[in-house]
């Protein structure tokens, strides 16, 4: 029995530790459904165009509405489509803007949230009454007004949903930030005369990391909500690119007989949301957040 | 054996680690508390003396379980009663006081509303009787005026008057059996000794038995007939309290005793070397042998069963406790300080004052502070080159409120804090240069907080050797471990995290750190108060060891009156931010003095029950300092009239060199304190 090793840890390499964290996070079962789902839809994401057995915008009115078999898989859609083909192209579509939009988010959201956090008094006053005004805001009226604006381009929608999705990162960076703040670290770092960057760099990150990591990857799921929302709406990606908000309001009106043809975005978009919240929590969990215990903002 | 209240038998407590090994808190733990007396234990952290105490009244901690043995009370045991049994014995048989105080009690509740529950829980008083029942247990606590202290709320009280709502709360249910987990830990010099006392009178009074749990030697000697010392989960020693701590014939106590610093000597106490084990890393053997002075083979193989000698009605724990018996008092040697301090003055704090007030809109916009009775006023002290001068008081002394303007993080009012004769520092860390921010490092006290969890002890050292001396590669590798090992640390530790390192670890960390920028002074904020007073004593002695090395001068802050009289040259106490006495620490410590030193001197708790605490002042606690003359006017017992209300008293010098401020004459004091 060697319980020494319990108490002596020593520092281990990023990669090390990236693998320990994931190993732990698939030791649970929830934990274990989230990261296969999640890893699934990647694979699925970056192998699609080469396993995609037809045209995605290839049109034939002969083969309307066809139910699944062994050419179409999950049939074909109203114009002729092959549905198995839109669906997990469309996969592909939400992963890609979503993943980067969150990344937007996380980096504006995250270190606005730190800077105001360190610096306190008037600014972070004026700063966060600007993201308070902005939370007050419906997101989707304002996500239609900058569509409209500025048409439904991915350069376009990546950085809109993620201005909207990084006011609540504020937030949470913030005040993970006040956590830190007052710790005597903190103060010896400040004492011994480090700049603003340097604090926020060397003391503050490391500390606040995890808990934004986390809010984070929730706020990729509620992206992925909100930018299917969109393509609902016919604000999205423009056609005829496949996606799966726009493919569910597609079909929608012909669900009584041809429910094919929306069961199989419908279970991309859930299955990818239920992955990645999953994995979230799992993720929290691994780094020892009790997510549970806080409210979203 | 009618007058055995509790009867702990074979206990064991522990939890499984994430490899599923069993992990023991508690090894075997068997004891009895009898009817009416005070049972101390004593360990440092981690040796599992509040979990024996919160086993004792059926409690055991979320994520620990019960392995083996039982807690008895009126022969029952209460480790396997049901929940809905256990609440009819907790309050009305067994009550708990906790450490905290001011967080056990709930903040929007009057007081009497929070004893008058208790009562209503634990008695069958109907009204009438528990309205009076309420003011007779805060008369019991001596709680001044009952009828108005009922009405208030928690925070509109002290610390101390919050720890004797809780003993009236505690009292309320008539419990056979007081439990007491560090319950003046929290608290000034002076006011831990008055609930002390307290305690003493109310164990007297009532015939309650009590176990008070704590690490501190000094407040069990006060309060405890019969003493228990914990040591990695085990009793290593029980035996009445006289014995114990005249002759202590474990080795642990025995070094426990030594290591700490006593008023009546200067210098530093020998440290003992290492630190506790944690719970599941020894396997066979003594768990002492690796810290112990005494140890052999035998101790190695084989672990010592509790053996109770009949002649010293003492248990203890060790295979070698005869070479232990003969050794009468455990004799201290003291490690002489030496004083290396010159006349060359290098830092010069002259008429400074700091305000906490809020300033106003105008005072804002001109950038100025106005206020008339500031926290910290008047401050003059000088400080030599190499010398060690301590700041001492209770807590909003402003001691280390001094101590943040000297390190920049604080503005001052007024006043000009002066380095090295010439160079002026300002208050404000933005208007220093790095070279003035190098000259003066800090120690804080809690290494816990100080040092970035999320960094290894590497990054932590190279911090500021990269930051004042652009230090890279193998050069800052090699200084990095170079002042590692000046704090007695190995190389080994550069990739450890602090969460890996023990409590006086963690403080050599953050010693080297301050060391890392070659400061000229080095501020210490209250350095070994959250350290174990094993390790407290090793701390102190590196301390000392570094400043000899050096040359280095420490600013040291603290409420330990023994801590201070062991290391500093020189002491600066201080009452509501205002000078009371300056003077070489072998003066201060010597009458006559301030009245308010004398009443700090007078509460400081030795291991010794023959010297017990003389309580001269009230432990009444103040806002603000007072407008107008002395500071300490209203706790003073020596107060000669009028004049101590309208002036500020004069400094006046004594034969044996130190200045006190006071209107009492030198000689009548002399007269008086003698």
């Amino acid at each position: 029995m060697k319980l020494d090793n319990i108490y002596k840890e020593e520092k281990k390499s990023a990669f090390a530790k990236l693998s320990e964290i994931i190993i732990t996070m698939a030791s649970r079962p929830s934990g274990l459904i989230g990261l296969s789902i999640l890893v699934f839809h990647i694979i699925l994401a970056f192998i699609s165009p080469y396993i995609a057995p037809h045209d995605f915008k290839a049109i034939d009115p002969t083969l309307m509405l066809q139910a699944p078999s062994a050419e179409y898989w999950f049939g074909t859609d109203d114009l002729g489509r092959d549905v198995f083909t839109r669906t997990i192209l469309g996969g592909r579509t939400a992963l890609t803007i979503t993943f980067f939009g969150s990344l937007i988010a996380l980096l504006w959201g995250g270190l606005l949230g730190i800077f105001c956090g360190l610096v306190g008094g008037k600014i972070d006053d004026v700063v966060m009454r600007i993201v308070d005004a902005f939370l007050s805001i419906p997101w989707i009226l304002a996500m239609l007004l900058i569509v409209s604006l500025l048409g439904t381009s991915t350069e376009v929608l990546i950085p809109a949903l993620g201005f909207f999705y990084g006011k609540g990162i504020v937030r949470v960076a913030r005040a993970a930030t006040h956590d830190v703040i007052a710790k005597d670290f903190i103060v010896s770092a400040r004492a011994r005369g480090h700049s603003n960057f340097s604090i926020i760099w060397n003391e503050i990150i490391p500390n606040v990391r995890d808990a934004i990591l986390v809010e984070g990857a929730m706020r990729w799921s509620w992206m992925l909500l909100g930018f299917s929302s969109l393509s609902f709406l016919g604000f999205g990606v423009s056609p005829p690119t496949p996606d799966w908000g726009l493919m569910i309001s597609n079909a929608r009106g012909l669900m009584s007989f041809a429910y094919w043809a929306v069961i199989a975005p419908i279970v991309g978009l859930s299955s990818l949301i239920i992955g990645i919240n999953l994995t979230a929590d799992a993720f929290a969990k691994a780094l020892g957040i009790d997510r549970s215990t806080k409210a979203p903002v | 054996m009618t007058d055995i209240i509790q009867k702990v038998k074979n206990l064991s407590i522990g939890f499984r680690s994430k490899k599923g090994d069993e992990i023991l808190i508690l090894k075997n733990i068997s004891t009895n508390i009898k009817k009416g007396e005070t049972v101390g234990i004593v360990g440092e952290s981690g040796s599992g003396k509040s979990t024996l105490a919160l086993a004792m009244m059926g409690y055991v901690k979320h994520g620990l379980y019960t392995i083996g043995g039982e807690c008895q009370f009126n022969s029952s045991n209460l480790l396997k009663m049901k929940s809905k049994d256990l609440e009819k014995i907790r309050g009305r048989k067994i009550a708990m006081i906790p450490q905290n105080a001011g967080q056990a009690l709930t903040p929007n509740l009057k007081i009497g509303y929070q004893i008058d529950e208790a009562l209503q829980l634990h008695s069958d008083f109907d009204e009438k009787e528990r309205e009076k029942k309420i003011s007779e247990l805060l008369n019991k606590v001596r709680l001044p005026s009952p009828e108005t202290i009922a009405l208030r709320y928690p925070h509109e009280l002290s610390g101390g008057q919050q720890q004797r709502v809780a003993v009236a709360m505690a009292l309320a249910g008539t419990p056979d059996l007081l439990l007491l987990d560090e319950p003046t830990t929290g608290l000034d010099v002076t006011t831990q000794a008055h609930v002390l006392e307290l305690l003493n009178f109310i164990a007297k009074d009532t015939g309650t038995s009590m176990v008070y749990v704590s690490h501190d030697l000094g407040a069990i000697a006060q309060v405890s007939d019969r003493i228990i010392v914990m040591y990695s989960g085990e009793i290593v020693l029980e035996g009445p309290s006289r014995d114990i701590l005249k002759r202590p014939i474990h080795p642990y106590t025995h070094g426990l005793l030594k290591s700490i610093p006593k008023l009546s000597l200067a210098g530093l106490p020998e440290s003992m070397p290492g630190s506790q084990p944690q719970p599941g890393t020894i396997q066979s053997g003594c768990s002492f042998f690796d810290r112990c002075n005494f140890s052999d083979e035998n101790c190695k193989n084989n672990s010592p069963q509790l053996e109770f000698l009949k002649d010293l009605n003492t248990s203890v724990r060790c295979f070698n406790y005869e070479k232990l018996v003969n050794e009468s008092q455990a004799s201290q040697t003291i490690n002489k300080i030496k004083n290396k301090s010159q006349d060359k003055e290098i830092l010069n704090l002259s008429e400074v004052s700091i305000s906490y007030a809020k300033q106003k809109l105008l005072d804002q916009i001109f950038n100025r502070i106005s206020d008339d009775n500031p926290t910290v006023k008047d401050i003059n002290i000088n400080i030599k080159k190499g010398e060690t001068i301590a700041l001492v008081g209770e807590s909003g002394s402003g001691k280390s409120t001094i101590l943040k303007s000297i390190a920049g993080l604080l503005r001052t009012k007024d006043g000009l804090i002066r380095f090295d004769e010439n160079r002026n520092l300002s208050s404000d860390l933005k208007e220093r240069d790095p070279n003035d921010l190098r000259i003066i490092q800090l120690i804080f006290q809690n290494p816990d907080e100080s040092l970035n969890p999320n960094h290894t002890v590497e990054e932590i050292i190279a911090q500021p050797l990269k930051l004042y001396f652009g230090l890279k590669g193998e050069e800052l590798k090699k200084n990095i471990i170079d002042l590692l090992q000046k704090v007695r640390l190995g190389e080994f530790y550069t990739s450890r995290y602090p969460r890996q390192l023990s409590g006086g670890e963690k403080q050599r960390v953050a010693v080297a750190r301050a060391f890392a920028a070659k400061p000229d002074i080095i501020l210490c904020d209250e350095v070994t108060s959250a350290l174990d007073v094993s390790v407290q004593a090793a701390v102190l002695n590196l301390l000392q060891q570094l400043k000899e090395d050096f040359g280095t001068t420490y600013i040291f802050v603290s409420h330990d009156l023994a801590v201070v009289r062991a290391i500093s040259d020189r002491v600066a106490v201080l009452y509501q931010g205002r000078l009371c006495e300056v003077g070489p620490s072998n003066d201060v410590y010597k009458f006559p003095s301030h009245p308010y030193t004398e009443v700090l001197l007078g509460a400081v708790l030795e291991p010794d029950p023959d010297i017990k605490p003389k309580l001269v002042a009230e432990d009444i606690v103040e806002e603000r300092p007072p407008e107008k003359g002395c500071s300490f006017q209203g706790r003073c017992s020596r107060i000669v009239g009028d004049i101590c209300k309208k002036e500020i008293p004069p400094w006046q010098l004594t034969d044996s060199g130190n200045a006190i401020r006071c209107h009492i004459p030198i000689k009548e004091l002399q007269k008086e304190q003698f």
